[in-house]
C-alpha cells in the first residue's frame, strides 16, 4: 500500500471547489483512495461528503493511501493537486 | 418564535430579519415543499410495488437523474451559485451516499427510509463540524428531497413557474431552488428558516431583491394573496392597504434616484470623503463588493467567534479574512480585532462574574486574560495578507490609553501588519487622541460606545435612549477633539458607528474633519447624496452650530436649518 502526506494549499481549505476538484480526480483514478487527517480515521477520498466532513483547513496535513500497481503514480498526482491552491486556479 | 400559527388576515404583520432596504408588494408563490411520505412507501414499477432488484435499479436511476439535473442547472448558473450547484450535484453523485443507500435497500430496508437514514448521518457530521459545513446542510437536504421525489415518481420539489412578478415564499431555499427561479419575475424572497448570512440572503443581496428571512408562519401565507415585503422594517404585511403600497412605491423611487450616483464620496466643492461599508462576514464582503463603496471601514470579526465552544484556529480565521480581502479586490479593508465581552459574551473568554461587563474585560482588554486570542487573530490576518497580497488595515477596539495603543501596534507590526489603528470609543482615548495617534497610523470613532461611555448610559436601556443620542453636544465635542488630533498629526480619523449612517450627522462629521464614514452598505446612497449637495464650508458651519448648541435637539435643529432646502425635502429632515 502506498501512502503520502501533504498540507492543503487551498486558502479556503478542502471545501467547496477544492473538494469538488479533488474528489473528481480521485473518482477518475479508478482505484480506491482513502484520505485521513493526521491521527484521524481514513475515509473514501472519492466521496465529497466524506472529504468535506473532515473539515480540513488551509495548511492542515492529510494522509492519502491507495493500493495497486498504479498507486504511486496516482498518489503523486493527487498530492500535486492538493499542494496547489485550487480555489485560485479556477478563477 | 412561538408554537402558534400567526394570523394571515388582511393587515397581519409577520416579522423576520430583513436583508437590504427594499420594499415591494406582490402575490405569494409558495415553493413546492419536500415530499412528505411514510418512510416505508414502496417504489412502484408498472403500478405495483417493485421487488428488490427492481427497487435497486429505480434508485440507481434516481441518483443519476438528480445529479444530472443539478449539473444542468449548474451549467446555466454563474459565479458562486454555479460553484455551489456543482458541489450539490456532486453530493447527489457521491459514491459513498449511493453505495450506502443501495446497500440498505439490498438488505431489505424501504427506499425512503434508506435515503433518510444515510442522509441524516451526513447531516449530523456536517452540523457537528459547524461553520461552512453546517450551512451546506440545506443543500444536502435538497439532495434528499430530490432523490425521494425521483425514486417515487413525484414531481421534483422546488419552485413552480412564475407567470407574473411574485413574492417567492419558502421554508428555506437551497441554491438549487434559487437557480430554478426566473429572477425577472422574483419581486422578493421570504423564508421561514435561513439566516441573514445564508446563501438565500447573499444571493438576494447580490441581485438587489428585497428579502426577509426567519419569518415565522410565512409558509401559511395563502398562495396568490398579495403581501408587502419591507426588508428595511423587517416585516411582511398581508393584504397591505393603499397607504403602505404608496409608501413603498415612493421609497423605491427615491432609493433608485439616490443609488444612481456611484461616484466617489465628496462634498459639493470636491473635498473627498471616503464612503465605506460595515461588514461582519466574508459573505458580506462579497455582497458589498458589488456596490459603490470605496471599501470596508469596519469588519467586525466577532461573528467568527460567537456561538463556538472554542476559539477558531489561525487557519479558520485566515480562510475567512482571505475570502473577504479577495472579494474586495484591493479596496481598503479595516479589520477590527475581536470585540467580545459586555453585550457580546464568548463562551471561552468572558468571565461570568463581571458585575459591570461594559466596564470590564472586553475588546482589546482581553489581552490581559486571554493573550492567545489576539496573537492568533493577528497571525491569521498576516496569513490572509500573505495569501492575497492585500494589506488590511487592522484596529483594536476599547483602547483607553496611548500605552495600550503602543502595545497593540507593536504586536501587529511584529507579524507584518502594515497599517495599524485603534478605535476611539472611550472618552479617555478621545481626550488623548493626539498621544494615541502618535503610536498608530489611524483611529476610527465608534460613536455608539463613545456615547454610552460619555453619557454613562447603558446602550440596552430603552428608557434612556435620549441620553445616548449621537447629537449630544458632549459626544460631538469628543468627536471634534479626536478630529483635531487627526489634523494635527496628519493621520486619518474615521467614524464607523451608527452616526455615520445618518446623512445629517454625516455632514457634521465631515465639517469636524472626519476623513471617512463607514456604515451599512444600504445607507451609503443617502449619505453620498447629502454630502454631495453641501460644501465643506457649509459642513464646517454645521459642525460649529452643533458644538454651540445647548442640547441634542437644539444641535440637530441648528444643523437642519443650515441644510440645503432641496436635500431637506428629499430626505425628510
Amino acid at each position: 500500500m502506498a501512502e503520502r502526506s501533504v498540507a492543503i494549499a487551498s486558502r479556503v481549505g478542502l471545501h467547496a471547489r477544492p473538494a469538488t476538484i479533488f474528489t473528481q480526480a480521485v473518482a477518475a483514478a479508478a482505484v480506491p483512495v482513502t484520505i485521513a487527517k493526521t491521527g484521524g480515521a481514513p475515509v473514501d477520498a472519492s466521496s465529497i461528503l466524506f472529504v468535506m466532513s473532515l473539515g480540513v483547513g488551509h495548511g492542515e496535513e492529510v494522509t492519502l493511501t491507495a493500493d495497486g500497481a498504479e498507486a504511486d503514480r496516482i498518489l503523486d498526482e493527487l498530492v500535486a493537486l492538493l499542494a496547489t491552491d485550487l480555489d485560485e486556479e479556477q478563477k | 418564535m412561538t408554537g402558534t400559527a400567526p394570523s394571515v388576515d388582511a393587515g397581519a404583520r409577520l416579522s423576520g430579519v430583513g436583508v437590504g432596504r427594499g420594499g415591494v408588494v406582490g402575490p405569494v408563490v409558495q415553493v413546492r415543499p419536500a415530499p412528505v411520505v411514510p418512510a416505508d412507501t414502496p417504489v412502484l414499477v408498472d403500478g405495483a410495488p417493485a421487488d428488490g432488484p427492481a427497487t435497486h435499479a429505480v434508485l440507481d436511476a434516481a441518483f443519476a437523474t438528480v445529479a444530472a439535473s443539478l449539473q444542468e442547472q449548474a451549467g446555466r448558473a454563474e459565479g458562486s451559485l454555479a460553484e455551489v450547484l456543482t458541489a450539490t450535484a456532486q453530493m447527489a453523485a457521491d459514491p459513498a451516499l449511493r453505495s450506502q443507500v443501495l446497500a440498505r435497500v439490498d438488505g431489505g430496508e424501504p427506499p425512503v427510509s434508506a435515503i433518510d437514514g444515510v442522509v441524516s448521518t451526513f447531516v449530523t457530521m456536517f452540523e457537528q463540524a459547524g461553520g461552512y459545513l453546517a450551512e451546506r446542510v440545506t443543500d444536502l437536504r435538497s439532495v434528499r428531497d430530490r432523490l425521494v421525489a425521483a425514486a417515487l415518481g413525484l414531481p421534483a420539489p422546488g419552485v413552480p413557474e412564475l407567470r407574473v412578478p411574485s413574492v417567492v415564499v419558502a421554508r428555506d431555499l437551497a441554491p438549487a431552488d434559487t437557480a430554478a427561479l426566473d429572477l425577472a419575475n422574483v419581486l422578493a424572497i421570504v423564508t421561514e428558516l435561513g439566516g441573514p448570512t445564508g446563501h438565500t440572503a447573499i444571493i438576494a443581496g447580490q441581485l438587489g431583491i428585497p428579502c426577509i428571512v426567519r419569518v415565522a408562519g410565512a409558509t401559511d401565507l395563502p398562495e396568490g394573496g398579495e403581501v408587502a415585503v419591507d426588508a428595511a422594517a423587517n416585516v411582511v404585511t398581508v393584504a397591505p392597504d393603499e397607504a403602505l403600497r404608496a409608501e413603498l412605491v415612493e421609497r423605491a423611487q427615491a432609493e433608485r434616484a439616490l443609488a444612481s450616483d456611484t461616484a466617489a464620496g465628496a462634498t459639493a466643492d470636491g473635498h473627498p470623503v471616503a464612503l465605506l461599508a460595515n461588514i461582519g462576514t466574508a459573505e458580506d464582503a462579497e455582497r458589498v463588493a458589488g456596490t459603490a463603496v470605496e471599501g470596508v471601514g469596519l469588519f467586525r470579526t466577532e461573528v467568527l467567534f460567537l456561538e463556538r465552544a472554542t476559539a477558531p484556529s489561525v487557519e479558520d480565521q485566515a480562510a475567512t479574512y482571505t475570502r473577504a480581502l479577495a472579494a474586495l479586490g484591493g479596496r481598503k479593508v479595516v479589520v477590527r480585532t475581536l470585540d467580545a465581552g459586555a453585550d457580546k459574551p464568548l463562551a471561552f473568554a468572558t468571565a461570568a462574574d463581571e458585575e459591570n461587563p461594559a466596564l470590564g474585560v472586553r475588546g482589546y482588554r482581553l489581552v490581559r486574560t486571554h493573550p492567545e486570542l489576539i496573537t492568533t487573530q493577528l497571525a491569521a490576518l498576516a496569513a490572509a495578507q500573505e495569501a492575497t497580497g492585500v494589506a488590511p488595515w487592522v484596529m483594536a477596539p476599547m483602547i483607553a490609553t496611548a500605552a495600550e495603543a503602543r502595545d497593540f501596534a507593536q504586536a501587529a507590526h511584529a507579524v507584518g501588519v502594515k497599517t495599524v489603528g485603534v478605535m476611539v470609543e472611550i472618552p479617555a482615548a478621545a481626550l488623548r487622541a493626539e498621544q494615541i495617534l502618535a503610536e498608530v497610523d489611524f483611529v476610527s470613532l465608534g460613536t455608539n460606545d463613545l456615547a454610552q461611555y460619555t453619557m454613562a448610559t447603558d446602550r440596552l436601556r430603552g428608557e434612556l435612549a435620549d441620553l445616548l443620542s449621537a447629537w449630544q453636544p458632549a459626544v460631538i465635542e469628543l468627536v471634534a477633539s479626536t478630529a483635531r488630533a487627526g489634523k494635527a498629526t496628519g493621520k486619518p480619523v474615521g467614524v464607523c458607528g451608527e452616526s455615520a449612517s445618518d446623512p445629517l450627522m454625516a455632514l457634521v462629521l465631515v465639517g469636524l474633519g472626519i476623513t471617512s464614514l463607514s456604515m451599512a452598505a444600504g445607507a451609503v446612497p443617502a449619505v453620498r447624496y447629502a454630502v454631495r449637495h453641501h460644501t465643506l464650508d457649509t459642513c464646517q458651519q454645521m459642525a460649529d452650530a452643533a458644538l454651540a448648541a445647548g442640547s441634542a435637539e437644539a444641535a440637530r435643529s441648528a444643523v437642519v436649518a443650515l441644510a440645503d432646502p432641496q436635500v431637506r425635502a428629499a430626505l425628510g429632515w
